[in-house]
């Protein structure tokens, strides 16, 4: 009684979530025409998993919702109904009531109830009348056949003992699992053995797997004792219509009790106090649960996996992960600070100095890169979601789409999978709204019905680039041209293509004729470009009429980490990030050319390239002023390249990123700034911005 | 002002940290500092104000290094192992300043402090909180917090767009 339950609740809450999300992508794999009993057996546990956790933890609301769901998917399972789409829809939509409830919860506010006792209707309508979805939502009944098969009476008997049923929450939970089965009699309960006479439809094997949660092989057998074959869909349709409510009263089936009359369990955290009353059967408790794991131990375990997917792993906080990569980020420059002393020293008189620097630089390198891979995280777990959303609009919109997911295990900083879920939800409705055209339309074009959005994920140098395509109309030139004069932005039908998609980046900007639930209030591209730029990202599209469109993403990959090539310039010391550096060289007297009043030009392999030059636009005094005696940097951004002009280069680094902005401010042409190892600050340069800050017209002042 | 004043006048006795720029001698409220440290290791930040001598790592964080000095164009600006810098803690931001010198930490009754007169200080009257006499000495209460985050110290984002 007195055990704090609290503290385990974030552990539920994440558990919950898993679960959710697992049965959701279960759902939406699911092809009600060819059934797949593995798959609904996954579905069934994650139900189970939740309803169980909730129980224990006194959220009833959420367990009162999963336990109708988990009753429905159980006859599912067993093959008493067939799942239909339209079953589908209603379970989704369970999923995301679950979701509010579970997000409620956590954050301790008061759950959505109405939309509890709708999805609790609905179910429960589901559970009586399994073909009687309106056929709105796209119901086929497949049902029927199920009651042709036969009904068995089993004679089970199993073991009891303190060591298989700690309490009686246990044994109590299993015959409420035989309960769902069936109709239970004769039942004797002694203290070493339980006897009854299970009626039901379901298989031995059935049977036996739920005893399996519970009992090794030989602690419990189970006979036939009679078959009564099913001889008329109606006789046993007849029975089931009878015997369900009957079950509900007789056996506390529970679904039907009110759900006031479960509640004060849960209003202090004392869920745990109410499943020691008899009542316990109103809410069978949970077999997955972590106290149950002893029992069956492995076999439980076994199936916590199967149904997460997830092998080993431990959950850990972000703020923890973030400390540790801080620290690893501060040894990292303590060591180069160490190898920078050890530099000057005499290498015989130290050499075992020297090779323990030596080792202690890869052993620290190593270190920082596994500490930096936890925060790494696929982004499958943004692009998954996505199934949901491309199911559930293009149903609305009335189109047929399919969305690819190519290169969903690349990963990224968990910190920008956050960041690109909005623009990239934003991008995908765009696509299915604007972009994928009704199927007749399609179909007149020569098109396949079906339309297709492709989410791509890739690595390209330091940068992962995400994708969001679609084969649909494309942009239409003419129309965002004639909206963005009505908006009174100053166009011209001359401009480039490429200038006029960046006409859809303006705040309010639609071209869609009707807005629609999905999108079209304009609120769309200004906002995708914003947060994609407030993490240092690019937004690129590029559309062909007719052939669809293509959103390009370019993010940096990790927002704490960085190779760089540090230069000197003056007395100072800037990080070029090495992923815009081509090369870098001396130039000869003869490359360099001079257009007056446009600076200079470099021409390197055929090529004429600006050139600039650093100190000018930072304003400080170089060391040499005559590129032939420094050295230029080769970089390109945003598809164009520029040679910049630096005294020297003074080697490569993996520096740690910190914010200027925390305690000053933004500063024009660096993004950040980072720790050399002599403990002085040196600034990280942000290219793209420097490029742009050099094609400005120069203060008059520094050379 | 009018705030700083208040809480100067409501209290009993207001700790102040005193430092000196040119001839004129300057308190602040000693809640605001942080710490004082010497002049060292400046990396200089490109295109910024002349009194933005740059920023320092202090522990791991990086933090900008503003010369009142210059600023406030008094005394001689030079910088040798005596230059003091000031780490100060406004508005969840952490500063340093460059001073002449820090003279003392003392306590100053609410009658001792007298609201500030139109004049010609270093510093503009709207970043004052008055007067304070100690002994024969004037005093100049500065709201620290106001003057850093203001927009003529360009050191706070909000205040820059601002303008």
């Amino acid at each position: 009684m007195s055990i704090d339950m609290s503290q385990f609740y974030q552990v539920f809450f994440d558990e919950a979530a898993e679960h959710l999300a697992s049965m959701e992508s279960l759902l939406l794999a699911f092809d009600p025409d060819a059934p797949d009993a593995d798959q609904l057996n996954a579905i069934f546990r994650a139900a189970h998993s939740i309803k169980g956790g909730s129980g224990t933890f006194g959220f009833t609301d959420l367990a009162d919702v999963t336990h109708i769901l988990e009753t429905l998917l159980d006859r599912v399972r067993k093959n008493e109904i067939a799942l239909t789409r339209g079953m589908v829809d209603v379970f989704l939509r369970a999923g995301d009531v679950l979701r509010g409830m579970l997000d409620a919860h956590r954050n301790g506010a008061v759950a959505d109830e109405a939309a509890s006792i709708e999805i609790r209707a609905t179910l429960e309508r589901l559970a009586n009348n399994p073909g009687g979805i309106p056929a709105a939502e796209g119901a086929h009944p497949l049902a029927a056949k199920t009651h042709t098969s036969v009904r068995n009476v089993y004679r089970i008997r199993f073991a009891n003992s303190p060591g298989i049923f700690p309490d009686r929450l246990h044994l109590a939970n299993l015959l409420d699992d035989l309960g769902n089965l069936g109709k239970i009699e004769n039942k004797i309960i002694t203290d070493d053995a339980v006897d009854l006479l299970l009626t039901a439809y379901a298989s031995e094997a059935d049977l036996r797997e739920i005893f399996s949660f519970f009992l090794k092989p030989e602690q419990f057998a189970i006979s036939v004792q009679e078959t009564i074959s099913g001889n008329a869909a109606g006789q046993s349709y007849g029975l089931f219509d009878e015997s369900y409510p009957a079950r509900a009263d007789g056996e506390g089936y529970g679904f039907f009790v009110e759900p006031g009359a479960i509640k004060p369990g849960m209003e202090n955290a004392q869920g745990y106090g109410f499943f020691e009353e008899p009542v316990s059967r109103t809410q069978p408790p949970p077999r997955l649960d972590a106290r149950h794991d002893d029992v069956p131990g492995r076999r439980a375990a076994d199936r916590v996996s199967a149904v997460t997917g997830s092998d080993t792993s431990i959950r850990v906080s972000v703020g923890k992960v973030d400390a540790m990569i801080n620290l690893v980020g501060e040894l990292v420059i303590t060591q180069s600070m160490l190898a920078e002393i050890v530099s000057s020293m005499d290498p015989v008189l130290h050499e075992q100095l020297i090779n323990g620097l030596a080792q202690l630089e890869r052993n620290t390198r190593d270190l920082q890169d596994s500490v930096m891979s936890v925060r790494m995280m696929p982004i499958s777990l943004v692009f998954n979601r996505f199934q949901r959303v491309v199911r559930d609009s293009a149903g609305k919109l009335n189109k047929k789409v399919q969305l690819k997911i190519i290169g969903e295990s690349t990963e990224l900083d968990k910190g920008l999978i956050e960041k690109i879920s909005d623009p990239l939800t934003h991008l995908v409705r765009n696509s299915l709204d604007h972009g994928i055209e009704h199927p007749e339309e399609r179909v007149a074009r020569g098109k396949d019905p079906q339309g297709t959005i492709t989410l791509r994920a890739a690595h390209q140098g330091g940068n992962i680039v995400i994708e969001v395509s679609d084969d649909g109309a494309g942009l239409n030139r003419e129309r965002i041209l004639a909206t963005a004069r009505e908006n009174g932005i100053s166009v011209s039908d001359g401009m480039s293509d490429e200038d006029v998609w960046k006409l859809i980046y303006a705040p309010g900007f639609t071209t869609a004729i009707a807005i629609t639930d999905v999108s079209g209030r304009g609120v769309g591209m200004d906002v995708v470009k914003r947060n994609i730029e407030g993490i240092g990202g690019r937004v690129d599209v590029t559309s062909r009429q007719g052939k669809g469109s293509t959103v390009a993403i370019r993010l940096p990959l990790t927002l704490a980490i960085l190779d760089g090539l540090s230069v000197a310039v003056g007395g100072q010391i800037y990080i070029i990030p090495l992923g815009f550096i081509l090369e870098s060289f001396r130039p000869g007297a003869g490359d360099i050319n001079e257009i007056s009043g446009q600076g200079k030009l470099i021409q390197v392999r055929g090529e004429y390239l600006p050139m600039i030059a650093l100190h000018k636009v930072f304003n400080i005094k170089p060391r040499v002023s005559d590129p032939t005696e420094g050295m230029l940097v080769l970089l390109e951004t945003e598809g164009r390249k520029v040679a910049l002009f630096v005294d020297e280069l003074v080697g490569q680094h993996q520096v740690v990123i910190k914010s200027l902005e925390t305690n000053y401010r933004k500063v024009d042409g660096v993004s950040g700034a980072t720790i050399m190892g002599d403990g002085r600050v040196a600034m990280i340069m942000d290219v793209s911005s420097l490029v742009k800050l050099s094609q400005r017209p120069m203060p008059q002042h520094g050379d | 002002m009018q705030s700083g004043q208040e809480t100067g006048a409501a209290g009993s006795g207001r700790e102040l940290l005193t430092f000196t720029l040119g001839a004129e001698e300057y308190a602040i409220d000693i809640l605001k500092v942080q710490e004082i440290r010497g002049y060292d290791a400046v990396t200089s930040i490109a295109n910024t104000a002349e009194f933005i001598k740059g920023v320092i790592n202090l522990r791991g964080s990086i933090v900008p290094i503003v010369d009142m000095r210059i600023k406030f164009k008094l005394g001689r600006v030079s910088y040798d192992e005596t230059t003091v810098v000031i780490i100060l803690n406004v508005a969840n931001r952490v500063v340093g300043m460059v001073v002449d010198g820090v003279s003392d930490v003392l306590t100053l009754k609410a009658e001792q402090i007298k609201p500030a007169p139109e004049f010609g200080a270093g510093m503009d009257t709207r970043y004052l909180q008055g007067l304070g006499t100690v002994d024969e000495r004037m005093l100049i209460l500065v709201d620290i917090e106001k003057l850093m985050t203001s927009r003529e110290m360009e050191l706070v984002e909000a205040a820059e767009s601002a303008a």
